[in-house]
């Protein structure tokens, strides 16, 4: 140990970098307790080896002069407290980056997962990523084709935006991310989507379900996956979304490609970061989760837009699980502070058989308004999607009048709201997993569904605009 | 600036990390530590150990690592060249920043606040032998088009002095020797264009003000029904989505205060580009001039240190309290307040502190008055009036009001727009509820809207809200027996009161001529909303069916006047009210035979 009046240099702590230090003072849970080493820096890199010789990789989480305490992302199960030595790397976990990841399979730190030897790499980047600054960011408006009507035409989802899918476990969630890889395309440009994919916790199944989907769409060459799968160390998951987001930066910034990186899911995320402020006996905040989760939160999310003067960008699809389906668990609620808004599946149209069951009126897109309109959807699109958020509303509260006093006593208005309310769910926001609809025919069928309606109710639109579209 | 070590790094723990060997430090003192210069500040001292808060990522701090005091607080550079500026939340130039190190934020940069390079324009007001003491103003710069930024004596020289020396009307930098004053000790001291103040203490001022004007915004909803004063608080709770961030866009873009202090508190990146990209090219409808003329923009994003975030409030406060000083009308937006209170939160649980509600530190509530009160109606030092309002938005977990940051904010503040989440979802905005929100400025206002109104104001403004409760009352019977139930002159006030959140309340941010409502012309709208509710009422009294009414063409004309009639234009208002009489009697006229 360092004594007080020895002063170091950060050149001396180059010196100590490579010294293996054996025997931890204590192992809790993914924690490792190592006392009498030399200075430590914090969020250093850890290469953790058992009596069995296997090499784990490790951050420190908290380092003092007495001892530091390090996390293992490979699990310690096999560590004893004498067998374990560990050697400080001197800098934080970095992931190599190369366009070549594409393709390929990883786990959650990058490092290979189907066999082959990593691309190599001369570009070690910090996993952690470093903010962008505010001013140096490009404001997100292109407009993403995804061929799903309820989003494209209400909660239109932007080039750089940051866009989560609220599920619930049993919903279609995945189904519809895939669906977005397979028909998500920039209107009029050729480029391609890179897609990086991070999955945390989930089931080997759900990992192969996607495989498999972007396996016959032929997209595989043009994906990168980082699988940190249910039976992995659950600690592993909170550097997944981190690793995958390094390398999006990488395609997006540096080789100028539109990334769109789906993350699923991020439920499993906080709970392993529970898991571990809970074994470091930090105080809780709400139900458990760490108070600093919506700032942990942001700098996954925030690693997401476009920089001026660049031409890539970085569009996340977080996925995440409501626990009971509620919006306002932390998990959820934190997230919609921090994304552009949020896509809300709903358990009663899912078991209506309706797919994707999307409740559009609790979603929502924040950059859909500079994203569409004359030049880059349609003119009449601002309007009309209002005007569907508007009288679908209504209908929400025509069906509770309805089934206080009957669906006879209603007025006549309100027989037309019911209906527009059955084709607005059955024929607009349902849709088949293989069926691509041009934006047109999204909006075309939007006034479809309007014109069910009395022209005198749909006061969201200008006069010119029923007269072009209306067919009543 | 002094830089010598005053202790070494024992512990560190995230943001949060603790010194030892601590020889010669104060509280709230501006650290720097390591050799990587991390800038931080000690926030507890305990023997000769300190807490010291990192203001930026702590990565790569070690044990040992030196701590360099810098003997001064967490301090703010006050001069010219504030406005149109972006900082981040410890003052540091965003664009400047870039340039240092490109467009990702790397650490330990440190950079002036303001330019000392460029040349202002300087004119004296004083000259030699005129006798001056604190918050004198000595000088002035044109700092924008609309903006005189006054140089004053700092608020910490102590007693009267004269000027011994003041410079030539020319060009000069912030740097550059402006003035001498002589104290009465026959002391000279220097006097530059640049002033430091610590960010946590409020600037003195000669005597609080009552408030006597509305800070008119444009949006109807908040100046007919809910007004601000000038000087005043309030609070903007919402859920996520409710439309928060586009109030206080709003709010930022259209009031009409002289100064505004945006600060994005650990906001969403992209939304602050949104407002760096849209506010210079906005214009001012009073003026004519960019909005960014008159805006510092404080843009601490939610990824960036979670420290820097705590402290981003304070800094934005003491630019407006600096400008309030100089006789100016400042108005705050804090987005989020609730991001800050959440940072307070996660920095007392490093420090291991023991927590209160909901894990928060037992001091959030006198933290969130501190802050509140710093806003007000001054008398300055300078002997000019000015004012600092504060509009802080409120992001309440899960949409709940009864959380601790919301709770605590509701007994500092005097004003309260709660927004609504089903407002929201049916796309309502400005989805400020009329049933949850008040103002208690009401009466302070009156004064001021019945010159501005004939009187008309607060007893039209009376009516409506009475109309409101009525309308929840009747719906509650609706959702029961349905509407036909209900007479026509019950359904005809549920009739206005639709017609009152279409065509009133409501409000198009996107659209030319609705997004900014004059006063002239909120004052007209309301009038004939209330007019068409009392001629209908007259003529249901004498038989005639209320759908006969509700048809006529007028009412179109009404619901569609937000949009289809501009500022300028307001009296065509008055031609709308003649033809609804008109429609009126001869409706009247039919029935009555």
């Amino acid at each position: 140990m360092m004594s007080d009046d020895k002063l170091l240099k950060n050149d001396d702590r180059k010196l100590y970098s490579g010294r293996e230090y054996r025997g931890a003072s204590r192992i809790d849970g993914p924690l490792v307790y190592m006392r009498n080493t030399h200075p430590v820096g914090y969020g250093e890199l850890v290469e953790v080896r058992g009596s069995d010789g296997k090499i784990r990789s490790g951050q420190v989480l908290d380092t003092s002069d007495e001892a530091v305490c390090v996390q293992v992302f490979e699990g310690t199960d096999g560590l004893s407290l004498p067998g374990t030595s560990m050697r400080f790397l001197g800098e934080p976990l970095t992931l190599g980056v190369s366009d070549k990841m594409l393709g390929r399979v990883m786990n959650g730190l990058g490092k290979s997962r189907d066999g082959a030897r990593n691309p190599s790499s001369s570009d070690e980047r910090d996993v952690n990523g470093v903010p962008i600054n505010p001013t140096a960011r490009e404001y997100p408006r292109d407009f993403i084709q995804t061929g799903i009507s309820v989003i494209d035409g209400m909660t239109t989802l932007i080039q750089g935006q940051k866009l989560p899918i609220f599920s619930g476990n049993g919903m279609d969630h995945n189904q519809l991310a895939a669906q977005i890889v397979r028909q998500a395309k920039v209107r009029g440009g050729k480029s391609e989507f890179a897609i990086v994919f991070a999955a945390m916790g989930v089931k080997y199944d759900v990992a192969k379900f996607f495989i498999d989907s972007f396996e016959q769409t032929g997209v595989l060459d043009n994906v990168a996956m980082f699988l940190s799968l249910a039976d992995d160390p659950s600690i592993e998951r909170t550097i997944t979304p981190r690793t995958a987001l390094t390398l999006a930066e990488h395609l997006a910034f540096d080789k100028g490609k539109q990334v769109l990186v789906i993350m699923t899911d991020m439920t499993n995320y906080c709970e392993s970061l529970r898991e571990i402020s809970t074994l470091r006996g930090e105080i809780p905040s709400r139900k458990g989760y760490p108070g600093y989760l919506y700032s942990n939160l942001a700098e996954i999310y925030e690693r997401s837009g476009k920089i001026s003067g660049k031409s890539g960008s970085i569009t996340q699809l977080p996925i995440l699980t409501m626990p009971n389906d509620d919006i306002s668990h932390p998990i959820p609620d934190l997230t919609g502070y921090i994304t552009e808004g949020q896509i809300v599946f709903d358990r009663e149209m899912h078991g209506r058989g309706i797919y994707p069951p999307i409740n559009c009126l609790p979603s929502l897109s924040r950059l859909m308004k500079d994203g569409i309109g004359e030049g880059m959807t349609r003119d009449d699109h601002p309007h009309l999607s209002n005007q569907l958020f508007a009288s679908y509303s209504h209908v929400k509260d025509v069906r509770n009048l309805a089934s206080v006093i009957g669906e006879e006593e209603l007025t006549e208005t309100d027989h037309k709201y019911l209906e527009f309310g059955e084709f607005f769910e059955k024929k607009f926001v349902a849709q088949r997993y293989d069926e691509d609809r041009s934006i047109e025919e999204t909006l075309d069928l939007g006034w479809q569904a309007l014109s069910i309606l009395p022209p005198e109710e749909l006061q969201r639109l200008t006069e010119d605009e029923i007269n072009a579209h209306y067919k009543g | 600036m002094q830089d010598k070590i005053v202790g070494r790094v024992k512990r560190v723990n995230g943001p949060v990390l603790i010194a030892k060997g601590i020889t010669d430090a104060k509280m709230m003192e501006l650290v720097h530590v390591s050799e990587m210069r991390i800038v931080g500040e000690i926030v507890k001292l305990n023997g000769d150990e300190a807490t010291v808060q990192v203001y930026e990522d702590a990565t790569g701090i070690a044990p040992g690592d030196n701590v360099y005091g810098t003997g001064m607080s967490l301090s703010v550079e006050l001069g010219p060249g504030l406005i149109g500026n972006i900082y981040d939340g410890i003052q540091r130039p965003l664009e400047e920043l870039r340039g240092l190190s490109g467009d990702f934020i790397a650490r330990g940069i440190s950079t002036s606040s303001v330019s000392h390079e460029k040349k202002w324009h300087f004119h004296p007001l004083k000259k030699v032998g005129d006798e001056v003491s604190r918050g004198t103003i000595i000088a002035e710069v044109e700092e924008t088009d609309r903006v005189m930024h006054k140089i004053m004596i700092a608020p910490d020289f102590e007693g009267t002095g004269t000027i011994s020396f003041i410079a030539e009307e020319g060009d000069y930098t912030v740097e550059d020797e402006i003035a001498r004053v002589e104290n009465s000790k026959g002391l000279e001291s220097p006097v530059t264009m640049i002033q430091y103040w610590p960010i946590r203490v409020a600037r003195p001022v000669k005597e609080r003000l009552s408030l006597d004007a509305p800070l008119v915004t444009g949006l109807r909803v908040i100046d007919t029904l809910f007004p601000l004063a000038k000087g005043g608080t309030v609070a903007i709770p919402g859920g996520f989505g409710t439309g928060k961030t586009m109030t206080q866009h709003s709010v930022a873009q259209w009031c009409d205060a002289d100064i505004i202090v945006y600060i994005g508190c650990g906001e969403r990146g992209n939304e602050m580009t949104d407002v760096l990209r849209e506010f210079p090219h906005l214009v001012d409808p009073r003026t004519g001039q960019s909005l960014m003329h008159r805006t510092i923009l404080i843009a601490n994003t939610s990824n960036m240190p979670v420290s820097a975030r705590e402290a981003s409030i304070y800094t934005g406060i003491t630019m407006a309290e600096y400008y309030r000083d100089m006789g100016y009308n400042v108005a705050i937006m804090a987005d989020s307040t609730s991001r800050w209170a959440e940072a307070l939160r996660e920095l007392s649980g490093r420090m291991e502190e023991m927590p209160a509600e909901e894990g928060f530190p037992a001091y959030l509530p006198t933290r969130i008055a501190q802050f509140y009160e710093r806003a007000g109606h001054m008398l300055n030092l300078s002997q000019t009036e000015g004012s600092v309002s504060v509009i802080g938005a409120v992001s309440p977990p899960g949409g709940d009001f009864s959380e601790p940051v919301t709770q605590h904010t509701k007994r500092f503040v005097r004003c309260f727009w709660g927004l609504d989440r089903s407002l929201a979802s049916a796309r309502h905005y400005p989805a400020i509820s009329w049933l949850d929100s008040y103002s208690e400025y009401i009466d302070e206002v009156k004064a001021w809207w019945a010159r501005e109104s004939n009187d008309q104001w607060y007893s039209n403004r009376q009516k409506i809200m009475e109309l409101l409760q009525k309308e929840v009352r009747l719906n509650q019977i609706v959702k029961l027996v349905g509407p036909d139930a209900l007479p026509d002159s019950q359904n005809f006030i549920i009739e206005c009161c639709s017609l009152f959140k279409t065509a009133f309340l409501q409000q198009n941010a996107f659209d030319e001529i609705d997004r900014y409502c004059s006063v002239k012309k909120q004052m007209k709208m309301l009038s004939i909303i209330i007019h068409y509710y009392e001629a209908g009422q007259e003529a249901i009294s004498k038989g005639v069916p209320m759908v006969k009414i509700k048809r006529l063409s007028v009412v179109q004309d009404i619901a569609r006047m937000r949009f289809n009639i501009s500022n300028e234009d307001a009296d065509e208002i008055d031609k709308l009210s003649l033809k609804l009489d008109r429609a009126m009697m001869q409706l009247g006229s039919i029935y009555d035979e």
